[in-house]
């Protein structure tokens, strides 16, 4: 599942899968924009099958954050 | 054969596969048009994001062109048609599905809008198909159409619409005023409001799940709408089978519209 997080942010936003890691802040390494934060969680969403409130946003900062929250979520 | 079989034309506004404008694409090219594309310009030319993915989606339907524009300005906007022209010559169709409002001044309340961001709102949701028309008032074939995308909150009040319903208003208003100067050419301009499609910009007015509950619950038809139902009735509005229709908007919303109250069984206990 790491891994197809890693696909979905390389191709979002452009970067090689190289230049992502657990620690990858989306915002300050990644460059995302809020409209790119809002197409990932948009596709994560979809390909995990979890529904994330707008709320839980804020919490993901990074992509090991965002590992984090969609494996706590499908085991819910 | 298709319906756009030898038709050719322009789409600005899809950002991603979720993008209303990208519904509609599709549905183009299942009747065979030709289609050139504009995607927001990049920030970073090292990572061309934006670019990367509308063409990840148009490309393999043959996409005429795809380049950057920024309706905000006037330069972008004749490359694009100065492209379109030495592309295809004349065409036959324009598909504006384009908004913004600044975030801040959409989420609040009307009477705490700025000056900057309503300025900003106007131009991007409302001058733009302005814009456009001016320029594809020349190109276009006769028979030949614009279409936009609009929002039942443009006619009346849907709270946490706010801001984006001046917008849809005045909107809605250019595209009459449009229709009757390209009419005596033959030419169409009208609107489609559709009800509420998750996409980028639906997150950023209100709480798009509560408005899927609300259609749900109150439309006649007791659903929401899909993205291809929105593509396939813009897909009529742009074709020949529409045209006599001009300066219509058209409601692909379940008929939301029609309603001034909800059905009787809605209040009672679950
Ligand atoms: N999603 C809905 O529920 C809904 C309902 C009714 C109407 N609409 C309308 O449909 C249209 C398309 O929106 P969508 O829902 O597909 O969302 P979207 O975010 O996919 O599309 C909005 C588009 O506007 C473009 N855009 C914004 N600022 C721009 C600028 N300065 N220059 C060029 N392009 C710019 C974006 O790049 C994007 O492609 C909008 O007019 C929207 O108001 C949407």
């Amino acid at each position: 599942m790491e891994d197809k997080i890693i696909s979905i942010v390389s191709e979002q936003l452009s970067v090689s899968k190289d230049e992502i890691s657990r620690e990858s802040n989306f915002i300050d390494d990644l460059q995302a924009d809020s409209l790119d934060l809002v197409e990932l969680g948009m596709k994560f969403e979809e390909e995990f099958g979890v529904s994330i409130p707008d709320e839980d946003y804020e919490t993901m900062k990074t992509v090991g954050d965002a590992i984090d929250y969609i494996k706590q979520r499908e085991n819910a | 054969m298709g319906l756009f079989e030898g038709k050719k034309g322009i789409v600005l506004g899809i950002a991603n596969d979720h993008s209303i404008a990208w519904a509609i694409t599709q549905q183009l090219f299942a009747e065979g048009a030709e289609i050139g594309f504009t995607h927001l310009p990049d920030k970073d030319p090292a990572r061309p994001k934006n670019e990367n993915k509308v063409r990840k989606l148009v490309d393999p339907h043959g996409a005429k062109f795809v380049i950057p524009c920024d309706v905000t300005s006037d330069e972008q906007l004749d490359t694009v048609f100065e492209k379109t022209e030495q592309e295809f010559g004349k065409i036959d169709f324009v598909l504006h599905s384009i908004a913004f409002a600044p975030p801040a001044d959409l989420t609040g309340p009307v009477y705490r809008c700025s000056r900057d961001g309503f300025k900003l709102a106007m131009e991007i949701s409302v001058y733009s198909l302005i814009a456009m028309a001016g320029r594809a008032q020349g190109l276009l074939n006769e028979g030949g159409s614009m279409l936009t995308l609009s929002y039942l909150g443009g006619e009346r009040v849907i709270p946490g619409y706010n801001l984006m319903g001046l917008c849809k208003s005045a909107l809605e208003s250019a595209v009459g005023y449009l229709a009757s100067e390209f009419g005596p050419e033959g030419k169409r301009v009208n609107a489609v409001s559709a009800g509420p499609v998750k996409t980028v910009s639906a997150s950023g007015v209100g709480d798009i799940k509560k408005m899927f509950q609300l259609y749900e619950t109150f439309s006649p038809m007791r659903r929401n709408i899909t993205a291809e139902e929105v593509g396939k009735s813009s897909m009529f509005l742009l074709s020949d089978y529409a045209s006599g229709i001009t300066g219509e908007v058209l409601h692909v919303d379940a008929g939301y519209h029609c309603v001034a109250a909800p059905p009787l069984d809605a209040f009672d206990e679950k």
